[in-house]
């Protein structure tokens, strides 16, 4: 197609936007709800994202050892642990520590801290805290700790208690959980998406119904096909486009709004701090689909009259 | 120029459109087609803009078989020929001035080209003060005008007019008519269809009379006779 051709379809679609008015203002808001639900959608799945890694990160297994048993013992069962490919952190807490951590908590019950203090020695054993790096992950780890590599050197086990088998019914629940509200999010999502763009399409395909008999002047005149169909693509790029700019603003400010409620409602999930983290992320997600859909459906509901 | 060859077009079996039509136009000629409403003028004129397809028969332009061009193919043929209608047919978004240009910008003529044309032809039509109105400023006559300014501004071979003045008042329609004249005057075949009789007898140009499909009268200087 001719340079002049090119620039006289982009003029056109632009002018023909401008004096349709009303007609391109109800689909720039169609258009602008369907960014808001897929945007949504991406922030909403951040927030979910974060939310489930906290209760993961509160799921993990003690490994409590004998009182007296060897350090040495201790930090080489540590090494091994953290050598594990399901491993991802292991935290050693010392007798003293355990001690200490105790006194901390009970600083205020002082009859405890007396009878504490009666006793010659720590009656408290050294322990070390496993996190997996997925819940579903502890059944094999804690398979691990029964095992004959984790016995000491004179063949005598130093693990007093693991409290995998206490918090195994909490852990297989919130592993059900996790997986079917993952599931459940998922198609969601897709539901969401596919009503709003069935939305948007039909609105659009309903804007250009209206030029129905404009599409039948045109062909009559003798423009051809990719002359019609360019400037009401370019219309639908324009209102896809401006509808992108006007959701990222929602969300901007949305996301200023929502700050104060942070530490409240969103257990800490900053809604203005994933905005700027991923802007450009979301910039592409948002400014995309409004183009594409823009195109796409305006491209679509010509070709169907250009068949008529 | 124009050759219907027993052209027939059959909607169902008790709608026959149009039944064995055969005629020809030659270039530089007034023709006037004449008839009831029904009588098939619009069917016609269909068939020649290849907006429809004959059940039968064949429909040629300068020696080309109209139904046989490739989809890509017809809006350079349908340059050739301008059309006026009843309904204006005038794009509403765009100006008098917008609206002749764009039969110019889709036949991918220079801007330099539409510059200099388009008030010549808006001249003619004496519509040069308001080329920039909007087709719902415009009256009835003035739309029609628009129109013609559109459909000549390209200076193609044929006009067609169906029922051009089926809208307007007596004074509007004795404006058509003469303008239509001129342009047959400077060389362009014009193809008018209409109802009006007075507009027949007054032009004394050759007119073919229509009922139920057929051709029934054919004169070379007739009157409207049904």
């Amino acid at each position: 197609m001719h340079w002049i051709s090119i620039k006289r379809i982009f003029k056109s679609g632009f002018v023909s936007f401008w004096r349709n008015g009303f007609v391109s203002l109800s689909s720039l808001l169609v258009m602008t709800i369907t960014l808001l639900i897929i945007g949504g959608v991406v922030f909403s799945g951040a927030f979910f994202d974060y939310t489930l890694k906290q209760i993961k990160n509160k799921v993990d297994i003690n490994v409590y050892f004998v009182i007296g048993a060897d350090e040495s013992n201790i930090l080489s069962m540590q090494n091994a642990l953290k050598g594990l490919p399901e491993v991802d952190k292991v935290i050693y807490t010392t007798s003293a520590e355990a001690l200490q951590n105790f006194r901390d908590k009970h600083k205020n019950d002082t009859l405890t801290l007396q009878a504490l203090d009666l006793l010659d020695e720590n009656p408290l054993g050294a322990s070390l805290n496993i996190k997996a790096k997925d819940p579903s992950q502890y059944a094999g780890i804690a398979e691990y700790l029964k095992s004959p590599d984790v016995l000491s050197k004179d063949g005598k086990t130093i693990i007093d208690k693991v409290n995998y088998e206490q918090n195994k019914v909490v852990i297989d629940k919130l592993n059900t959980i996790i997986n079917s509200s993952q599931r459940i999010a998922f198609w969601f999502t897709l539901l969401f998406i596919l009503i709003s763009i069935i939305i948007t399409f039909n609105t659009i395909r309903l804007a250009i119904f209206i030029s129905k008999d404009e599409i039948s002047v045109m062909r009559l005149v003798g423009a051809s096909s990719k002359y019609v169909k360019g400037p009401f693509v370019v219309s639908g790029v324009l209102c896809g486009a401006i509808a992108s700019a006007i959701a990222l603003m929602i969300f901007a400010l949305g996301s200023f709004w929502l700050l104060r409620l942070t530490d409240t409602y969103f257990a800490g999930f900053s809604f203005l701090g994933y905005f700027s983290a991923n802007f450009l992320q979301i910039l592409f997600i948002v400014l995309g689909s409004g183009i594409v859909l823009g195109a796409v459906s305006s491209y679509l509901a010509v070709v169907k009259y250009l068949k008529d | 120029m124009i050759f219907f060859d027993k052209v027939m077009k059959v909607y169902s079996d008790d709608s026959v459109a149009l039944d064995g039509v055969s005629f020809s136009v030659e270039p530089k000629e007034f023709v006037s087609i004449v008839g009831h409403s029904g009588a098939g003028k619009t069917t016609l004129i269909k068939m020649l803009l290849a907006e429809e397809k004959p059940s039968k028969g064949k429909v040629f332009f300068e020696s080309k078989d109209v139904h046989k061009l490739r989809h890509d193919e017809i809006h350079n043929f349908r340059r050739k020929i301008g059309t006026v209608f009843q309904d204006f047919r005038l794009l509403p978004n765009k100006t008098v001035y917008e609206n002749v240009a764009f039969a110019m910008e889709v036949s991918g003529r220079c801007d330099t080209e539409i510059c200099s044309d388009v008030p010549q032809v808006l001249d003619l039509v004496d519509l040069s003060k308001r080329a920039f109105a909007f087709p719902h400023e415009l009256s009835g006559g003035e739309k029609q005008r628009v129109a013609i300014a559109r459909a000549i501004v390209n200076q193609p071979d044929v006009i067609i007019a169906d029922e051009p003045t089926g809208n307007l008042d007596p004074l509007n329609t004795h404006e058509i008519v003469q303008i239509l004249k001129k342009i047959n005057d400077l060389g362009t075949t014009v193809i008018l269809t209409t109802h009006n009789r007075g507009v027949v007898d007054s032009l004394g140009k050759r007119v073919i009379s229509m009922e139920n499909g057929k051709i029934v009268r054919d004169d070379k200087e007739g009157k409207y006779i049904l």
